[in-house]
């Protein structure tokens, strides 16, 4: 397939438009100096990758996403980043400045590598029903049928999650504060 | 619209966590870059998923598996990363050196 007969269907260019949006705002996730700005640009990268599910026909995943992440994770981000009082401002000391080359220097050669692996495997397989969405009732009926006990471990992980959560974060009371609590 | 334009999106955005992951030196972003890596192979799910369009939409059901144990680490991960501040009055990955010799 050649770039042009690529290029002239109106879906690459939207798909053009929100990968790079995803990668730009994902390469400032990892670069930018300022912790508050990088969840937000975790918003934008994740934002973007919604989009690219609806364009693979996978609106409930989609929307999923955008619920869970963009509404409950980045939540939890900017209470970690203010419960431990990392500066809202601009931060030099966030990167460790003697990693960076030879950070730089292995995700390039594991972007070459997994990417030269997926051209050669996939080449320009086409993906042939492009807009037609999956319905919703198959993906329950995958969840409570095929897929149930991974289903149920995977709530029994959440929970475990939360109540192991609320555990560790737990202010422990001293003996005073107990003595306290007990006499009234 | 071919299947590889969106998995070298993904291994990219892959890159991009794994550099996250070794150069920041805060907890916190330490966690939005493995973010971005969990996204990247959901990605590869999705995409695949497209492809084969198997009846029962195994790929987005993975997905959706993937995306709540990312939920869940990053609850547990924000939890502990709050606990070694409270200990240590830092969120420096570099300073997380209690169980070295």
């Amino acid at each position: 397939m050649t770039f042009q007969s690529w290029i002239s269907e109106p879906v690459n260019w939207v798909y053009l438009a929100i990968g790079g949006a995803v990668l730009v705002s994902g390469f400032r996730v990892v670069t930018t100096q300022n912790v508050v700005r990088a969840a937000l640009y975790l918003v934008a990268t994740l934002g973007g990758t919604a989009g690219l599910f609806l364009m693979l026909s996978a609106e409930f995943v989609a929307w999923t996403l955008v619920l869970v992440y963009i509404g409950a994770v980045i939540v939890l981000f900017l209470f970690g980043t203010m419960i431990t009082r990392a500066p809202m401002v601009r931060d030099t000391g966030l990167d460790n400045p003697k990693a960076r080359p030879m950070a730089a220097v292995l995700s390039l050669i594991l972007f070459v590598v997994l990417s030269y692996t997926m051209l050669t495997a996939f080449g320009s397989t086409e993906i042939a029903q492009v807009g037609e969405g999956t319905d919703t009732r198959i993906l329950g009926e995958a969840l409570l049928g095929r897929f149930v006990l991974p289903f149920e471990i995977v709530g029994f992980i959440l929970l475990a999650a939360l109540v192991g959560g609320i555990t560790i974060a737990r202010r422990d009371l001293t003996p005073l504060e107990e003595e306290e609590r007990g006499s009234v | 619209m071919i299947v590889t334009q969106f998995l070298v999106i993904a291994a990219a955005l892959f890159s991009l966590g794994v550099y996250g992951l070794l150069v920041r030196r805060n907890a916190v972003m330490v966690l939005l870059a493995v973010e971005l890596m969990l996204n990247a192979v959901n990605i590869n799910l999705i995409a695949f998923e497209a492809v084969i369009r198997s009846s029962q939409a195994v790929g987005q059901v993975f997905s959706i598996f993937v995306i709540t144990v990312a939920a869940a680490e990053v609850g547990i991960g924000l939890a502990i990363i709050l606990m070694i501040f409270r200990n240590r009055q830092s969120a420096n990955v570099d300073d997380f050196n209690l169980m070295k010799f």
